[in-house]
């Protein structure tokens, strides 16, 4: 070979390998989640599908004044700043709080984040009058901020919010407040064809280009939507918090909402990262390389209660022996390990913690010894009839759970009889109470519930203001100590008060045990070994943000 | 011919007003409220009442159904409550991605289901007619979501061949002639093809056992005609019926298969109704069911038709 012939080699070689090498490294970085939503979950700002949307389609898109802290997966997930830098309530007046915002953070379009904003992006499902007031998102924020009234801006890096009555959870409801750009569903409004004159069809058109084209200040920016099959979401590499700029270039959501597709799916690499996979399947999922992360979830799997008269329940001794009646070691070896054994609706070491004298575990001694002074035995059992679903969203394994409690709950002397009825009528028989015709004569109801915030938690269990049909205090457990303990926690303003509000309010709940407590969920989630950085959180939402792909 | 054609027409009117009535009601009388999807669990009375006035479901239903059949016949097939998107695109986008797989899977199945039926037919009682019939009663009797899985498993998973759902790989939006997007179509169609596969091969079978039983068949033979001669008398005879079967299974097809593209995530009317009767999204499931009916209806016109065509004797009765 000539020294020229070699030299034009050479450099060929090294031209192609520079190529190549540069190839691989502008390679798009992609991350592919089957999600368990059976349609991409709303993209405008206020997701639908339950918090698989916040966790989706919100919070990799858009921000809230305050935030989840996602970043631990050993500590409780509490409230931390987010587009608000800070906040306090006015000394004077308790119902009027000011929040002041984060300088310098701008909209996916470049507009900029300001008070004027916030005021907008309450007023979308607050204020009636407002030409982008949107009914179909106000199901799935108001009630999750139901004390909220109206926000005003004072200048542009300052808004006071003003709630109904003197509420120190707020803070905590605004993280369901996500907030969208105006400038941008203004020019959505623009491009409305002038042929359309009626200003709510105009709004509603507006909100449905903002949905396929949206613009938050998060994370992620959304770029296409195909519906009901997969939308796709790019970093937005001018983040403001440099922690959460992602290193993934490209987030693609897959609607697979059967359980077996979505394993399918993971195994045969069609996606990186699987929503609860099946319970059987998870031995061979590990088995292939793939990792699952499970966390205890703000989450309860219980039996709720009846107070209503003639129900065993109303002896303390008879919920205190359901409670001590039940091997959940054993629970949790049928459901494959997918599940945290819980000590009340939130766990020790939570904030809201707050040491109950009462220690929820097995001990089928000391359960059968207080059915025994109760005054049942085995030749007179306590009946008891819970009403449940096949399947539902949360419900985890319903039917085989409650045949595990049924069993479980024979040898304490209770009679239990399964009531199985269609999910959304157990559903809505969960707001229309235990007296209802509904409930089918059932003293206990099997309906599982988010413990994220303080209201959810155990506010609308435990007030008398909460009695069905005004909410989900469904078994009408209440009285005068109740009202005062959460009344305490929501005028505690100061954010360490407040938990220590709530801390006494839920050892309380614990003690007087209005509920089986059975489970928690662990939000089981399979990914592939290439999803580096994956950190799962004591939350219902995780953040794709900080992960890579490799 | 143009009076026949006329009466089978005219029948349609009653039968689609009826099924959009029976459709209306089926799905009111049903539990759960219409709100589900954007009414939290924890709403207020006052909430769900303004709801339930935004979206019309405060008003008597013969009004309601009044509304929507008055908007129904312009093509207005309403709003979808849970997706906020119009009915009509999200019905006939499904109903296309349904079709992609619903003509391979008649394909497969008329082919498949003739071949079997009419071997068996013609070799009744021969060792042929038993294992085509077997073919067919597992057609029918296998549980198709079942095979389905079990396909994906053998070809995706274990043996990577082909993908295990979705309609191609940037989704049915961006779907192109090429093998890597029709490679998505296989599993689901060879899926919904077993069943009417089965029916077919049975309905032939048993057609072909009885031509084959008239007289006329050994006077084709006494006229010196060979097997295959025969053989094309019995198929002119036994297509008019198994059209009519075939027909009627197409319409089946149409109507997607919940369980089929569940488990493939095929986004067709099937998916579409399962996300609709579990949203309680009243809009989207009255304009699909509709839709699908007027399929079946319009498709059993034209069976009928066709029918007609091959065979005089429909056409005098």
């Amino acid at each position: 070979m000539s020294r020229s012939t070699f030299s034009r080699s050479a450099l060929l070689a090294l031209g192609l390998s520079t190529a190549l090498a540069t190839g691989a490294l502008a390679q798009e970085k992609v991350l592919r989640i089957g999600m368990t939503a059976a349609d991409i979950p709303r993209t405008h700002g206020q997701p639908d599908q339950g918090f698989e949307g916040n966790r989706f389609t919100g919070i990799p898109m858009y921000d809230a004044l305050t935030h989840w802290d996602l970043s631990s997966a050993d500590k409780a997930s509490v409230v931390i700043p987010g587009l608000a830098t800070e906040w306090a309530v006015d000394a004077t007046d308790k119902t009027k709080w000011t929040f002041k915002l984060r300088p310098g953070v701008k909209f996916q379009d470049g507009s900029d984040f300001t008070s004027a904003a916030v005021v907008w992006n309450v007023d979308k499902v607050l204020n009636k009058e407002a030409a982008h007031f949107a009914p179909d998102q106000i199901g799935v924020t108001v009630s999750r901020m139901p004390t909220l009234k109206s926000a005003r801006a004072i200048d542009p890096l300052t808004v006071e919010l003003t709630t109904s009555e003197p509420d120190a959870f707020l803070p905590i409801n605004l993280t369901n407040l996500f907030m969208a750009s105006p400038a941008h569903w203004a020019a959505k409004l623009a491009a409305v064809p002038a042929s359309v004159t009626d200003a709510g069809e105009r709004a509603k058109q507006a909100w449905a280009a903002f949905s396929a084209d949206p613009s938050g200040t998060g994370p992620f920016k959304g770029t296409r939507l195909v519906p009901r099959e997969r939308f796709e979401m790019v970093a937005n590499k001018a983040y403001w918090d440099p922690k959460r700029t992602p290193k993934i270039d490209r987030v693609v959501l897959l609607p697979l909402p059967e359980a077996n597709a979505r394993t399918a799916a993971l195994l045969s690499n069609q996606v990186d990262w699987i929503e609860s996979p099946s319970p059987d399947a998870v031995p061979q999922i590990k088995q292939r390389g793939f990792t699952v992360y499970t966390n205890a979830q703000p989450h309860v799997w219980p039996w709720q209660l009846s107070f209503a008269e003639g129900s065993v329940w109303l002896d303390k001794k008879v919920r205190h022996a359901a409670n001590l009646c039940v091997n959940r070691e054993e629970l949790k070896t049928l459901l494959g390990g997918l599940m945290e054994i819980p000590k009340g609706t939130v766990p020790p070491g939570h904030p809201w913690w707050g040491n109950p004298s009462f220690d929820i575990k097995y001990d089928l001694a000391a359960a059968k010894k207080l059915m025994t002074e109760a005054g049942f035995s085995a030749a007179k059992p306590a009946k008891v009839k819970v009403l449940t679903s096949a399947s539902g969203s949360g419900q985890m394994q319903p039917l085989p759970m409650n045949e595990f409690m049924q069993q479980a709950l024979k040898e304490c002397f209770f009679d239990v009889q399964l009531e199985v009825g269609e999910w959304n009528a157990v559903f809505t028989n969960w707001r229309e109470g235990a007296k209802s015709p509904n409930a089918r004569g059932a003293n206990a109801t099997n309906v599982t519930f988010a413990a994220m915030d303080p209201f959810f938690a155990m506010v609308r269990f435990t007030s008398t203001k909460t009695f069905p049909p005004v909410s989900n205090n469904w078994g009408y457990f209440g009285n005068d100590e109740f009202d005062k303990l959460i009344a305490d926690a929501r005028t505690s303003f100061d954010g360490a008060a407040r938990d220590a509000a709530l801390a006494k309010l839920h050892a309380r709940i614990v003690e007087e045990a209005p509920f089986v407590w059975v489970a928690h969920d662990v939000g089981p989630r399979a990914m592939s070994a290439k999803v580096k950085g994956v950190v799962q959180p004591k939350s219902w939402f995780i953040d794709i943000a900080p992960m890579s792909v490799e | 011919m143009l009076t026949y054609l006329a009466k089978r027409i005219l029948y349609v009117l009653p039968v689609a007003f009826g099924v959009s009535l029976f459709c209306f009601l089926l799905v009111h009388i049903a539990p759960g409220d219409p709100l589900t999807s954007v009414l939290p669990p924890d709403a207020s009375q006052a909430m769900q009442d303004e709801l339930r006035r935004i979206y019309g479901f405060d008003r008597p239903l013969p009004v309601q159904f009044g509304l929507w059949l008055m908007k129904a016949l312009q093509g207005d097939l309403g709003t979808s409550i849970a997706t906020g998107r119009p009915v009509a695109a999200e019905v006939w986008r499904a109903v296309g991605n349904t079709l992609l797989i619903a003509i391979l899977a008649t394909i497969i199945g008329f082919l498949l289901g003739s071949f079997f039926g009419f071997v068996a037919g013609y070799f009744r009682g021969s060792w042929l007619d038993k294992m085509a019939s077997i073919v067919a009663v597992l057609g029918v009797s296998v549980p198709h979501y079942w095979l389905g899985m079990v396909m994906v498993i053998v070809f995706s998973v274990q043996l990577g061949w082909l993908p295990p759902g979705g309609a191609g790989p940037g989704g049915s939006a961006a779907w192109k002639w090429d093998w890597e997007h029709v490679s998505y179509m296989i599993l689901p169609a060879i899926t919904m093809s077993v069943i009417p596969m089965g029916i077919v091969a049975r309905t032939v079978r048993a057609l072909v056992a009885d031509i084959l039983n008239q007289e006329f068949v050994p006077a084709l033979r006494a006229k010196g005609l060979m097997d295959f001669g025969v053989f094309k008398h019995v198929v002119k005879n036994a297509a008019p019926t198994a059209l009519a079967v075939m027909g009627l299974q197409l319409g089946y097809l149409l109507g997607g298969s919940i369980l089929i593209e569940t488990v493939f995530s095929w986004p067709g009317t099937g998916f579409l109704l399962g996300n609709a009767i579990f949203q309680r999204d009243l809009p989207l499931l009255q304009g699909t069911i509709l839709v699908l009916a007027m399929f079946f209806v319009t498709l059993n016109v034209l069976v009928d038709i066709v029918q007609g065509l091959l065979d005089p004797r429909v056409r005098r009765r």
